[in-house]
């Protein structure tokens, strides 16, 4: 059962098959089995057991949803009334939220079982989930290697299939890159199409919560009661909701996929390179045409990012101050040594290096030369998308430059782990809708991530082509070795 | 250009983070790598460009000023560090 696809899992609640209660002791159980993973940080069976029990009754009562009893675990950035809610940061231990956020009320709403909170880089901060204070997470392909980050828990979940589904969140890739590194399929949707209220902020103009599931046709049906309109998001979009599995069925023929050749420069490891082009190969079977594009500022997307991301992320966590809930320090003197101290202790080294960052760009006498010049040239790399899209209707490509890497590799340098995320940012910074999924294994059997991008509010789209590929390959079935049974 | 570890001391102050002299030095080392992948943007010709704060641009919507939620104080303070009868308590900062 626990091999099935949430589409699967939910056919089989709805025909008596199997029981929500069942299929939460299934996976509770594989969770218990595979704890040196470290991919939960909070599991409370009761709370999942009782959930699932009302998800039974409303199977019964005939009033379910296809997502009805369907388990899924939530990536610790969103706040939940009944778990933990720690973004894996120090700063928050044991913090019990008043309320859930938007997404995960509207997935229980939609009845989904919520398994726990998941592992994660410090306040989604970071490409490797090595930034926890609750320590590594490890890949379920190679135990050696990361499972990318930030959203490193809900990719190594899926990956060993002790979650059918995880929530995880955007900011500079961190659904698109985990989603690589752990063989799963990952997407975040147009920024606004999602709620961010109850997630954790980090740095607000981009962070775009996403799904990490088996396939696409499992994302459309989650998006399906994930996203909409929220008054209570200053940013969500006012839009109609709409079936995100309404281009399941349309094919690929005739299909325009743009390919950025600044995506295929220097630093693409050549095995990465050989599994994206033989899945680009794959679609021109499948009656797709390819078309060269050109994305000339892509590569400025990483320098932009490391001005945006911390300015935001030194004004969003400056409202920990140890005095009205998280880490408050031992020792102090006054007001404000209290305030330094516990911040000094409560956050870890990369959101204390963002946040530094962040300061220095905002301060007075460098706003224009950093901030204003960063915004400017973020407008530079989405106009570039736009013209693309004029010449086509996805954009494909690698997702990293290589396979996941290995523990401690790049974590003393954080350049080197900055320019992890040289293909992902520009769809971040763009805000448009990006994707993940498995398209073979390259170096040391790791998996490898095909990028799909598709223009503002077309996630339809974007779902209806990485399904087309699924169904003519069975990358996405496989299951690493040790979490077949 | 390269900060000093003045700037980092004055920076790590602003952004109420105490910081050690070691670690000033480490953190000044990593910020200056930082910053040279950052000055790559000062090349980059932006005149006549808008600045993007938001990727679908326009302006922040607004909601009628009225009171929404009913904050459940207690609930809300159950995270506080250290309370007494609903109030957060923090050391003297009037003497």
């Amino acid at each position: 059962m626990f091999e099935k696809s949430v589409a699967e899992l939910g056919r089989a609640l709805s025909a008596g098959q199997v029981s929500a209660v069942e299929l939460a002791k299934l996976y509770l159980d594989r969770i218990e089995r595979h704890r040196e993973l470290n991919a939960f940080l909070d599991v409370r069976p009761e709370v999942t057991l009782g959930q699932a029990r009302e998800a039974d009754a409303r199977i019964a009562r005939g009033d379910a949803t296809p997502l009805t009893g369907v388990p899924v675990a939530h990536k610790d950035i969103f706040v939940t009334r009944d778990f933990a809610s720690t973004a894996s940061s120090r700063m928050l231990k044991g913090y019990m939220s008043p309320f859930d956020a938007t997404v995960v009320e509207k997935l229980g709403n939609a009845g989904m079982v919520t398994l726990g909170k998941l592992n994660c880089d410090e306040f989604a901060m970071g490409s490797s989930n090595e930034n926890s204070h609750y320590g590594n997470v490890l890949n379920p392909w190679d135990k050696t290697a990361v499972p990318g980050g930030s959203s490193g828990g809900s990719a190594a979940a899926v990956a060993a299939r002790i979650a059918p589904a995880a929530t995880a969140t955007d900011t500079g890739g961190s659904i698109r890159e985990p989603a690589a590194f752990s063989g799963v399929t990952g997407i975040k949707p147009t920024y606004g199409r999602a709620s961010r209220w109850g997630m954790i902020a980090f740095a607000s103009s981009l962070d775009q919560a996403g799904i990490m599931t088996s396939s696409a046709e499992d994302a459309a049906l989650i998006f399906n009661g994930m996203l909409g309109f929220d008054p209570r998001d200053s940013t969500s979009i006012e839009r109609a909701d709409e079936d995100y599995t309404r281009k399941l069925g349309s094919g690929v023929r005739g299909l325009r996929i743009g390919v950025p050749k600044e995506f295929f420069g220097e630093g693409l490891q050549p095995d990465v390179e050989k599994a994206v082009r033989d899945a680009l190969a794959e679609y021109v079977r499948q009656g797709a045409e390819l078309v060269d594009i050109s994305l000339p500022n892509a590569a400025l997307g990483i320098p932009v990012y490391y001005v945006i991301a911390p300015a935001e992320c030194s004004s969003n966590l400056s409202r920990f101050d140890g005095v009205r809930y998280g880490h408050r320090a031992a020792q102090y003197g006054d007001l404000d040594d209290m305030i330094k101290k516990s911040r000094a202790e409560g956050f870890g080294p990369e959101p204390r290096r963002r946040i530094l960052i962040g300061a220095y760009v905002l301060s007075h006498g460098y706003y224009d030369a950093y901030y204003l010049q960063a915004q400017k040239v973020r407008r530079i790399i989405a106009d570039e998308f736009q013209q693309a899209f004029r010449q086509c209707d996805i954009i494909a490509g690698p997702v990293t430059t290589s396979v996941a890497f290995g523990f401690g590799e790049k974590a003393a340098d954080p350049v080197a782990m900055y320019l992890s995320d040289l293909y992902t940012i520009p769809g971040s910074l763009a805000g448009i809708p990006a994707m993940s999924i498995p398209c073979g294994f390259g170096a040391k059997k790791r998996p490898v991530g095909l990028q799909l991008m598709a223009n503002y509010f077309e996630e339809a789209k974007l779902l209806g082509v990485a399904h087309h590929y699924q169904l003519v390959t069975d990358w996405h079935r496989r299951l690493p070795k040790g979490f077949s049974a | 250009m390269s900060l000093t570890s003045s700037d980092v001391r004055r920076i790590a102050h602003l952004a109420r983070i105490e910081i050690t002299e070691a670690e000033t030095q480490h953190t000044l080392v990593q910020l200056n790598e930082i910053f040279k992948l950052i000055e790559q943007l000062q090349s980059v010709n932006t005149a006549g460009i808008e600045p993007m704060s938001h990727p679908l641009g326009g302006s922040q919507r607004l909601r009628e000023d009225l009171a929404s939620d009913k904050p459940d104080r207690e609930a809300n303070m159950k995270n506080a560090p250290a309370s007494r009868d609903g109030l957060f308590l923090v050391p003297r900062v009037i003497e």
